[in-house]
């Protein structure tokens, strides 16, 4: 029970709103020092775990090129091609990326998306725009939301669309652990049963989303009173 | 065979330039400690497979409390204001979405062909998804340098302004990758197993469900990661209780189950690839804005997860 010490660090550190990463690193000090390790292999421990982890932040490298498209213009041009459409409301917008998001996901294509490449180059000036052309300049808490709101639709579809495609990794672990205890099943069982809660997903975010606009318009108001 | 290691060796370099680039700008005031910080990580892409574990582990402990303590800086790279990228965006038009739509597109292809037999061998294929998105970059950078007439040196002084935006939150994901590692080595999981095994909600069938559906968010909110949970609720609470004692259908548990976690993976700062680095990119003032966005569908899909387990597993 004594490893349990590192969650108790992580969950006070997260609540005090300490610096992440010293948390993080308290944590796995902690945890691997009342698992019994010495100092010296806690610190291997973990520089071993950092180090075949890399993959997850090789990612970093799109952003040079996403960078060199804002400089010149790509937000302002996805601003005014969404400024042109008047039936585009940001509710509306976000409800459109999330069925493509989903139906892509589901499809295996988990790639046509991601927060660098497609949220903040592409989806959440659009949202933004979109919600200019109907409620004019926004103030600063309305554009956060908005803002919040597009990250959250990429997430969201995705987690809920994915599980649907049968050679994504979470059905492979399923599918593996479960044939560990002595009970085989085939991949395609399990990713028939992601479908209910994909559609429950998309009824209610996009219940969300349609009333998104009335939110942002009370929003809105309220703010100027 | 271009593997991981030759993504290494690009992400290298990546940071490599960033920290020359970083100890060049004197507009930013912490500019030493940005050099150190991304010097580091480069350290860590270049040589990682070669260094000794305990020399990694230090490389990561310097760089915390680099970045830990009192936090980087951030550079203010030449760009474009807001005139110049208006009257850009009316020049160019429609053009620009093309770099931005290769990279998906290149990844999407390069999925596919390089998962066939016949290109088995330049790519591997394990790693065929994260090769095609950094090929992606590469076709898109070379369709967008003509295009803009940039000179080397401008994309990577863009990546720099941008990754600034993110600061140290953009080695959190990977931290938590290790953390978990740790987690595993340290008997946590077995020991959360054996915390959920000795409360096990005696009885109701309906109760077993919900313990096992809200277990698994909650230990994924602990984890980050409903992979990580996934076997440890499932061995402590889902086999015993829900297959075992009430013979309920594992492939509707399994399914389901997982998709519970997914829930909690929306609710929690330790999924940060997914909540703390957009709110970064997006320049959220709340570090926490994109889980506050989430969290109002996240527990209705939690209680729409317990309710279709209950209703499901036990029928077919």
């Amino acid at each position: 029970m004594l490893s349990l010490i590192g969650i108790a660090v992580v969950v006070l550190g997260f609540m005090a709103r300490m610096n992440p990463l010293l948390v993080v690193t308290a944590a796995a000090l902690v945890t691997g020092l009342a698992g019994g390790m010495g100092p010296v292999e806690v610190v291997a421990t973990f520089g071993k775990a950092f180090q075949e982890n890399r993959y997850v932040s090789v990612v970093w490298v799109v952003l040079p090129v996403i960078g060199l498209l804002e400089r010149a213009g790509l937000q302002e041009r996805a601003k005014t091609l969404i400024g042109a459409i008047h039936a585009a409301t940001a509710g509306r917008l976000l409800l459109l990326y999330f069925v493509f998001r989903q139906i892509t996901a589901a499809l295996g294509l988990t790639s046509l998306g991601g927060h660098a490449q497609m949220v903040r180059p592409l989806i959440a000036p659009m949202a933004e725009a979109a919600a200019e052309s109907h409620h004019g300049p926004l103030p600063e808490e309305a554009r956060q939301t908005v803002r919040a709101h597009a990250a959250a639709v990429d997430n969201i579809a995705l987690f809920f669309g994915e599980d649907i495609f049968i050679a994504i990794a979470s059905i492979l672990l399923i599918k593996g652990f479960l044939a560990q205890n002595g009970i085989l099943v085939e991949p395609l069982q399990l990713s028939v049963w992601a479908i209910p809660t994909a559609i429950c997903a998309l009824l209610i975010h996009g219940t969300q989303m349609m009333l998104f606009d009335r939110r942002l318009a009370r929003m809105i108001a309220e703010g100027k009173r | 065979m271009i593997g991981l290691g030759g993504l290494y060796v690009v992400a290298g370099l990546f940071f490599v330039a960033i920290a020359v680039l970083s100890a060049r700008d004197a507009t930013n005031p912490k500019r030493w400690k940005n050099t150190v910080f991304w010097g580091l990580f480069a350290v860590s892409f270049l040589f990682g497979s070669y260094l000794p574990d305990v020399l990694n582990g230090l490389v990561v402990l310097a760089m915390v409390l680099t970045a830990g303590v009192s936090g980087l800086g951030r550079g203010e790279p030449a760009t474009s204001g807001p005139e110049e990228r208006r009257a850009s965006a009316a020049r160019l038009g429609n053009k620009l979405f093309w770099p931005a739509l290769a990279i998906p597109l290149t990844a999407l292809t390069g999925t596919f062909l390089f998962k066939r037999p016949e290109l088995a061998g330049l790519v591997d294929p394990k790693q065929a998804t994260l090769v095609s998105l950094i090929l992606g970059v590469f076709v898109a950078l070379a369709i967008a340098m003509p295009m803009l007439h940039a000179r080397p040196m401008v994309p990577m002084q863009e990546g720099r302004r941008l990754l600034d935006t993110v600061g140290w939150a953009a080695i959190l994901p990977q931290m938590l990758a290790a953390l978990g590692a740790v987690f595993a080595a340290g008997g946590v999981g077995t020991a959360i197993g054996k915390l959920a095994s000795a409360s096990l909600p005696a009885g109701s069938q309906l109760a077993a469900v919900a313990a096992y559906t809200i277990g698994m968010a909650l230990f994924t909110m602990i984890m980050g990661n409903a992979f990580a949970a996934f076997p440890v609720m499932t061995a402590g609470i889902g086999l015993p209780l829900i297959v075992h004692r009430f013979g309920g259908n594992p492939a509707i548990m399994g399914a389901v189950g997982m998709l519970s976690g997914f829930c909690g993976t929306l609710m929690t700062p330790m999924a940060a690839n997914f909540n703390i680095v957009p709110a970064a990119l997006l320049e959220l003032s709340d570090r926490h804005g994109v889980i506050k966005a989430q969290v109002p569908t996240a527990l209705l899909l939690l209680l729409t997860n317990t309710v279709l387990m209950y209703v499901l597993v036990f029928r077919s």
